[in-house]
């Protein structure tokens, strides 16, 4: 064990820690702005409830992303910095213009909303929830068109001088088409995720608390929680279709790896399950679907998709000898598993709907539990779908330019990054054990009993009554 | 102007930003066991920050990524040499913004307690190492011929750099003090002004030490100029807490929170790194700094949206300008 793997342990963790909290906070916002919005037309109180119950769960989640984003602004500087001297040029300006334009709107707005319900007219406060939800949107933007140029590098060249990546269109690097379309697959994602949660909380109470006053809201937001679902899961589907043909496109070798294809087929097929050896060079059993790898990459059954063992070796010749060739075993299984736990979530949401039809209201304790386990469904596709980008495009950092043990910091030990690592790794263990719990004790609080809000302009007459919310 | 200048002023101005919002969260974070004597007084402090804090922390993921725009180097160099320090910034800036938020989630006593102790420990860590960080910028750390810090931990605990960071520590909270008086009413109103007054005097005493030691070692004529200013900005600023004039008060540690940030930076130009080994180690705006093209851009955007994030934080402070007591906290 060397710096080097610390190094990429923390960074793995970390980020993919932060992006557990990310989907929510990108997702959540905008349902519970459409809620509010709901309750803004029709002064139908079930919305204000619901906005208040899924907006105490959402704030819980927002805190984490918070601060466990802070960890990766500074992360490339202490642990990557000969990656951050060789890309700053390029990759700073989108990180910059992130905290700029997104990161000051999400925060300072979610302010105003968290503590504005007796401060600011109502029309305002509503636009306070969409301010916020749109800069978590743009921060996705930006953050995800600096990951591609990492995994599609454009719009720059290398000055032969200094050896560094010196940015010549930035308009390019903003719509790079790996970040077009990764962007889109990304927010699907997050909506994947806030839908299920939205189903998880709505269907525990309306099959353990039969007899609540609050059942026919808790069927709306099962039902919208549920269609929510499903949107994202063809979103996603679609998005991942165009993905995987850019991928095969600039990365053939990501493509070859995600499905541990060895020699180069036309056509290929897709397989569904495979018992290999654990290099994957030698199959035992394995199901397949003729034709269908060669859809997924090119678009035609028929089409030529490259193999590991050419690409490697066309590699070597190009960038000199060394191994190309990605951890076959994580490429292959995290593309399944991102396709498959995103899907099941979907079956479920087709369940609940198919259980409310025609006015019912579900009691299966079946459907309870599966119910239970929907948001981690989501949570795991997107995390196998990080896993998959990542792992996939090594041993590059930045894909054809600089190799991943080449970006890390040379002057930092063994013992520094250790003691991070170590550090990070039980603060974020104990606070996720403290959230997970606030989020299950909230959410079986079920919806609170609103009073509407204050009316703002009365605020003078009574400077003493307590605020509507408070820390 | 060179663009390269600019952004060296534009990051300066940044962190003055950071310096003066988060300033006095860490002050009242800091003096939350001091000034909190029950539950709800404590919960009146934290309200005074509750709907701003997390804005005004945005004003450090902007000066990090703004330094990692325009001085790629600068960025590597400081936060791979400063690692450790570092580190227990980052660890006290995520147990203090989860405790914001959860601190009133469970009613049981040693729940907030716990939090409590999370605030407390969570400003006070990063008030006193931003203290010592940028002294040891301005001093000089060891850099070797590749711009790579080859100092250790040690070498950054040096007693400039520790005076340093029990100034910015006592700047803080004098400067979350007088805050404090100036957003609540009643019996915690006096008491943050009577500390206000005597940690004033405190960081008197402390930042003319510090000043007088920064210009010893990088003299400058406009660092001393913006070295006065800053000790008369704090001197005018006690004066009035004392005299019970919070708003004023509260511009005057402002101002000299600004000022000070500026004695630094003027003290540092045109380096952003010093090297103590060898010339070639360090790091100025010219050799850290990242191509025109770059710069161009982002001063486009940085001249664009600055003004608008100004205009809405503004727009907050506003909206929350209402004094806050233990009344006002709801059960
Ligand atoms: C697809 C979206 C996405 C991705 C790939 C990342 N993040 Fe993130 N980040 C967000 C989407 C987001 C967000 C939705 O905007 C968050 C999540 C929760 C939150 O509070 O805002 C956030 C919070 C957040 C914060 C705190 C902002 C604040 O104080 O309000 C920082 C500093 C970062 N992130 C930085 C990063 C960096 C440097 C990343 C790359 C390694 C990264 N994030 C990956
Ligand atoms: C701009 C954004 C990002 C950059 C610059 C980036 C860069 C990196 C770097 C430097 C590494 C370490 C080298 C390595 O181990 O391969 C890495 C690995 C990794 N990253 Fe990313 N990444 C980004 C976003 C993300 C996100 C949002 C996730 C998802 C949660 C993610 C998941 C991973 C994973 C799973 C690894 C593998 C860790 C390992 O190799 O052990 N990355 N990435
Ligand atoms: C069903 C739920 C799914 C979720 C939650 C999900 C999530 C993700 C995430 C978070 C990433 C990494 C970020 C990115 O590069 O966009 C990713 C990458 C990817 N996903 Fe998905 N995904 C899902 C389904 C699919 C499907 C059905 C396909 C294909 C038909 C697909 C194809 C891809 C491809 C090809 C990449 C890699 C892109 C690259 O590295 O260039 N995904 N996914």
């Amino acid at each position: 064990m060397d710096a080097l793997d610390v190094a990429r342990w923390q960074f793995g963790v970390t980020t993919v820690y932060h992006f557990l909290f990310v989907p929510l906070t990108i997702g959540l916002s905008v349902l519970v702005a459409i809620l509010q919005t709901m309750w803004h037309r029709t002064g139908n109180e079930r919305y204000l409830k619901l906005t208040k119950f899924y907006g105490k769960l959402f704030l819980i989640n927002f805190a984490m992303g918070v601060v466990t984003g802070i960890v990766q602004e500074f992360q490339f500087g202490m642990n990557w910095s000969d990656y951050s001297r060789f890309v700053g040029d390029i990759f700073g300006a989108p990180l910059a213009i992130e905290a700029l334009v997104a990161f000051f709107l999400e925060s300072t707005f979610l302010g105003l909303w968290i503590f504005g319900w007796d401060r600011l007219p109502k029309r305002i406060h509503l636009a306070t929830i969409w301010a916020a939800a749109i800069g978590s949107t743009f921060s996705a933007y930006f953050i995800l068109a600096a990951n591609s140029w990492m995994q599609n590098p454009v719009g720059y060249h290398i000055n032969p001088e200094t050896g560094r990546a010196e940015l010549t269109d930035f308009v390019a690097v903003l719509t790079n088409k790996v970040a077009l379309i990764t962007f889109p697959h990304t927010i699907f994602g997050a909506f994947l995720v806030a839908g299920s949660l939205m189903v998880t909380v709505a269907l525990w109470h309306l099959i353990r608390r039969k007899d609540s006053p609050d059942t026919s809201t808790y069927r709306f937001a099962a039902k919208f929680g549920s269609w929510v679902t499903l949107l994202a899961s063809a979103g996603v589907l679609l998005t991942g279709d165009i993905q995987g043909k850019i991928m095969t496109e600039v990365q053939p070798m990501k493509m070859a790896a995600a499905e541990g294809l060895y020699e180069t087929e036309s056509p290929a097929a897709f397989s569904v399950l495979t018992v290999g050896s654990l290099d994957g060079t030698r199959e035992i059993y394995s199901l397949k679907i003729p034709g269908l790898l060669s859809f997924l990459g090119t678009g035609s059954f028929d089409g030529e998709v490259k193999g590991i063992n050419d690409l490697q070796a066309q590699y070597a010749a190009q960038y000199g000898p060394g191994s190309y060739t990605p951890i076959i075993p994580v490429t292959y299984w995290s593309f399944r598993f991102m396709i498959g736990f995103g899907l099941a979530a979907a079956a479920i949401a087709l369940v609940v709907l198919w259980t409310h039809r025609r006015g019912r209201t579900p009691t299966s304790r079946w459907l309870l539990r599966a119910g239970l386990i929907m948001p981690l469904l989501p949570l795991a596709a997107n995390s196998f779908g990080w896993i998959f980008t990542e792992m996939g495009r090594q041993p590059w950092i930045v894909f054809g330019e600089m190799l991943t043990r080449d970006g890390v910091s040379r002057t930092v030990s063994l013992t520094e990054v250790l003691t991070s690592f170590t550090a990070f790794t039980l603060v974020y263990a104990a606070l996720a054990i403290i959230e997970v719990r606030l989020l299950i004790r909230y959410a079986k609080n079920g919806l609170p009993e609103t009073t509407p809000p204050p009316d703002p302009d009365r605020t003078d007459d009574d400077a003493d009554r307590p605020l509507a919310f408070a820390y | 102007m060179e663009l390269a200048t600019v952004w060296f002023l534009l990051i300066a101005v940044l962190f003055t930003g950071y310096f003066i919002l988060e300033g006095f969260d860490f002050g009242v974070g800091m003096l939350l066991p001091v000034l909190g004597r029950d539950d709800r007084e404590r919960r009146v402090l934290i309200n005074t920050i509750g709907p701003v804090w997390d804005g005004n922390e945005v004003w450090l993921l902007t000066a990090g990524g703004a330094m990692f725009a325009a001085f790629p180097e600068w960025y590597a160099t400081l936060f791979s040499g400063f690692y450790l320090p570092l580190l227990l910034i980052l660890i006290a800036l995520i147990l203090r913004g989860v405790a914001f938020e959860y601190r009133h989630k469970r009613p049981e006593v040693a729940w907030k307690r716990r939090w409590d102790a999370a605030i407390t420990f969570g400003s006070l860590v990063p008030a006193l190492l931003w203290g010592v960080a940028f002294a040891n910028i301005v001093r000089g750390v060891p850099l070797d011929a590749n711009h790579e810090y080859v100092g250790g931990l040690f070498n950054l605990l040096n007693p400039y750099a520790l005076l340093g960071g029990l100034t910015t520590t006592a700047l803080f909270v004098t400067h979350g003090a007088v805050f404090i008086a100036l957003k609540t009413v009643g019996d915690i109103r006096h008491r943050a002004r009577n500390l206000a007054t005597r940690a004033g005097i405190v960081t008197i005493v402390l930042a003319g030490a510090f000043l007088t030691w920064t210009l010893l070692i990088r003299n400058s004529p406009a660092a001393i100029v913006l070295a006065v200013a800053a000790a008369l900005a704090l001197a005018g600023g006690v004066v009035a807490a004392h005299a019970g004039r919070e708003g004023w008060a509260f511009t005057g540690t402002a101002l000299a929170t600004a000022f000070a940030v500026a004695t630094l930076f003027t003290a540092l130009f045109p380096n952003v790194m010093p090297s103590t080994l060898e010339a070639a180690g360090t790091l100025t705006v010219d050799n850290a700094a990242s191509t025109p093209y770059t710069l161009k851009i982002m001063t486009w955007v940085a001249v664009i949206f600055t003004p608008i994030v100004l205009a809405y934080q503004g727009w907050t402070y506003w909206v929350f300008r209402k004094r806050i007591g233990v009344t006002h906290i709801p059960d």
